[in-house]
């Protein structure tokens, strides 16, 4: 609908979406230039939580940064573990015992199912769709309560260690896990396929809406499920592989187009894919030690090293320089939401506000994971 | 009884109904938010309020204390009609009560235009969102006022337009007539389009989900009433109840057949269980529409009424009116 512009005197207007809103989830800001309901610029802010991430790993020992990284991204914090001491044990030449890389890779993936049902729940939470959140959180709370028991903590875990895991698992845990799987994997068709998926008023709200295109994802480093929607198969566990994820049979499903539907359909089969993953380990589990002993007091080598890993969002690469000493240099993490918020001024561009909101909900942005 | 005597009898029946009426508007609230509340639980697997009298029935009296002790804030710069918008929203609640036959004799006045009357006093709840909205000198309350206009304005047509189909049979726009109009059978049987546009433009109307953009809340914060609080907030919330409760009203009388039903003693005055019984499973049809559907989107709305529902409707009233007429 055009309006002329000398028949009726309009007006632009700029408005301050966030730091509080309930849809940018966590402390964004975007400014939105607004012509009626289009949007004609939006200009997102960050930094409200800002916390010298980086500059704490720089003043702390090498194992003393450990917790903070779990506060990175509270969302998949093991995985966020996983990139740190990976970078260590890489740098240290440290080996990892085999069952404690089975461990790691278990617990890991139950990170990203728990926070794909986040996603999940709070993407449909923006659609108006009130009553899925439950459903996801209900079975997200098995995965805390399975991680609860090993770990001792149910959000910021810090679980892994530096040549290993800090306590092996019982039988009770390998129960509880497999008893989850067959829980989730009998509530995919019924409650989350029959009520969202097949949903006329969801799909009319997220098919071809908001595309993201290969050639704008790579411009940006667009990584994750963001990406995979646009039918690049790029996942670290695949394309650089770490762990044990070599040994370990699974595909990586991507999409086509890259919209909202897509996106939602990468991550859901995801979900599957790393059960999938979780069946494999816990069959292959090894008996055997889950830590190496390393020296209390690390000293790292001169020189740099990196190290990614694939969180529920994205290629995450944990970047360090060492002088030697038992503090870092510099460290420079990486995080897969900031480049994937980046793309949304070229992405959102005379559309409406309500399909901002889906492209804020697909890109599935941690912020505290921006601002550091 | 000298108090009884000097005073005209008309003026003692106006008092008692409106403090009846009132006390009723009240009551319903009461008990719709609780069933809300209750269902919506249900729906998601939690038991919903447990905490305040028995499974929690309390619940929403101890909140209307809380919404009336709190500040009600006015934004600065908002206009004087920022006060009056809460009570704007709240006049067509009484009016409408008018013309609803509660049952064969329980009805306040049978006006020979009573729809007509009902429906002009339920739009008027336009006005007092879009007052609301303008006067909070908010962006977001401003987003919300003018979805909530376009919004009105298109889904009228299409309720109309399905309300004329069943007006052209009972030939009769006296709502106590209508209900009588359908003694072999309910209009909802006969008119089925007619009853589904209807419902789904009064879902629209009352602002209710999935249509529920001028409050959206993922996009608007709470849309027109961002700026409200206290009692100016809770006036608009029983004003979105009662609203939900008339266009159930007006569904029953015009296709379920009002007050008929099996039949109980004193079928004049008893024929209000039938008609509540009846209002009550509409409304909770629309509570549940509410928590299992997405939102839509507002062009993704518009688009439906003026694509598929006015189209519709109009072929239906066109079909009625060659049937009435063979």
């Amino acid at each position: 609908m055009t309006i002329r512009a000398d028949a009726l005197p309009t007006q632009e207007m700029t408005i301050n979406m966030g730091p509080q809103h309930p849809s940018t989830h966590g402390v964004l800001r975007v400014v939105l230039e607004m012509d009626g309901e289009h949007i004609l610029e939006p200009e997102p802010v960050i930094g409200y939580a800002h916390r010298i991430q980086e500059k704490m790993g720089e003043s702390r020992s090498w194992p003393g940064f450990l917790p903070n990284t779990g506060r990175l991204d509270y969302l998949s914090a093991l995985i966020y573990n996983h990139g740190y001491v990976g970078l260590i044990e890489r740098m240290t030449g440290t080996e990892v015992p085999l069952r404690a890389e089975y461990i790691r890779v278990i617990t890991s993936e139950l990170n990203r199912v728990s926070s794909h049902l986040l996603w999940l729940g709070a993407f449909l939470l923006d659609l108006g769709a009130f009553t899925p959140i439950m459903y996801a959180f209900d079975d997200r709370e098995q995965i805390l309560d399975i991680l609860e028991d090993i770990t001792g903590a149910r959000l910021t875990y810090c679980y892994f260690r530096v040549g290993g895991v800090y306590r092996d698992v019982d039988d009770k845990f390998v129960e509880n896990t497999r008893a989850f799987i067959k829980r989730l994997r009998g509530r995919f068709k019924p409650i989350y396929a029959d009520l969202v998926t097949d949903n006329i008023i969801f799909i009319k709200r997220v098919k071809d809406i908001v595309n993201i295109t290969p050639e704008l994802a790579m411009r940006y480093g667009v990584t994750g499920p963001p990406l995979r929607s646009t039918g690049i198969r790029y996942d670290i566990r695949r394309n650089e592989p770490y762990s044990v994820y070599s040994e370990l049979d699974f595909e990586i499903p991507v999409g086509s187009s890259g919209d909202c539907l897509e996106t939602y359909l990468v991550r859901v089969n995801e979900m599957e894919q790393s059960l999938r993953i979780i069946e494999q380990a816990l069959d292959r589990l090894p008996s055997g030690p889950v830590r190496t002993k390393v020296p209390r007091k690390l000293k790292l080598p001169q020189g740099d090293a990196s190290f990614s890993v694939e969180t529920a969002r994205g290629e995450l690469t944990y970047y360090l320089v060492s002088d030697g000493s038992d503090v870092p240099y510099r460290l420079k993490v990486r995080v897969p939401s900031f480049s994937n918020l980046s793309i949304l001024k070229e992405l959102c561009r005379n559309m409406l506000l309500s399909d901002l909101i889906m492209a804020l909900g697909t890109l599935d942005l941690v912020i505290p994971e921006i601002d550091r | 009884m000298h108090l009884n005597q000097s005073l005209p009898p008309e003026l003692i029946r106006i008092v008692i109904s409106v403090v009846v009426l009132i006390g009723f508007t009240f009551l319903n609230v009461l008990l719709l938010g609780y069933a809300e509340r209750k269902i919506s639980g249900r729906i998601m697997r939690r038991p919903g309020p447990m905490e305040v009298g028995p499974q929690g029935i309390f619940q929403l009296l101890v909140d209307g204390v809380k919404l009336v002790a709190k500040q009600f804030i006015v934004p600065s710069e908002a206009g004087t009609l920022f006060r009056i918008a809460p009570l704007l929203a709240f006049m067509p609640v009484g009016l409408s009560f008018i013309v609803i036959p509660f049952s064969n004799r329980l009805q306040v006045r049978d006006l020979d235009t009573g729809l007509v009357f009902m429906l002009a006093v339920m739009s008027l709840n336009t006005f007092a969102i879009l007052v609301a909205g303008w006067t909070s000198n908010s962006k977001y309350s401003l987003f919300g006022a003018i979805r909530s206009v376009a919004q009105s304005v298109s889904y009228e047509i299409p309720m109309l337009l399905s309300l004329l189909s069943v007006v052209l049979m009972a030939n009769t726009l006296s709502m106590r007539g209508i209900v009588l109009a359908q003694s072999p059978v309910w209009y909802v049987v006969v008119q089925p389009v007619a009853f589904l546009i209807y419902f789904v433009a009064g879902l629209a109307e009352t602002n209710r989900a999935p249509f529920d953009l001028p409050e959206a809340e993922s996009e608007l914060t709470a849309g027109f009433h961002t700026e409200y609080s206290g009692m100016g907030f809770s006036m608009f919330f029983l004003a979105e109840y009662t609203n939900m409760f008339f266009v159930c009203s007006l569904g029953v009388v015009l296709f379920f057949g009002g007050w008929s039903g099996p039949k109980l003693p004193y079928m004049d005055y008893t024929g209000i269980i039938w008609f509540f019984l009846k209002v009550y499973i509409l409304l909770f049809v629309m509570i549940w529409i509410r928590w299992t559907f997405p939102r839509v989107r507002f062009d993704q709305l518009l688009n439906f009424c003026w694509m598929y529902l006015i189209p519709f409707s109009l072929v239906n009233l066109l079909l009625t009116a060659v049937v009435v007429k063979l």
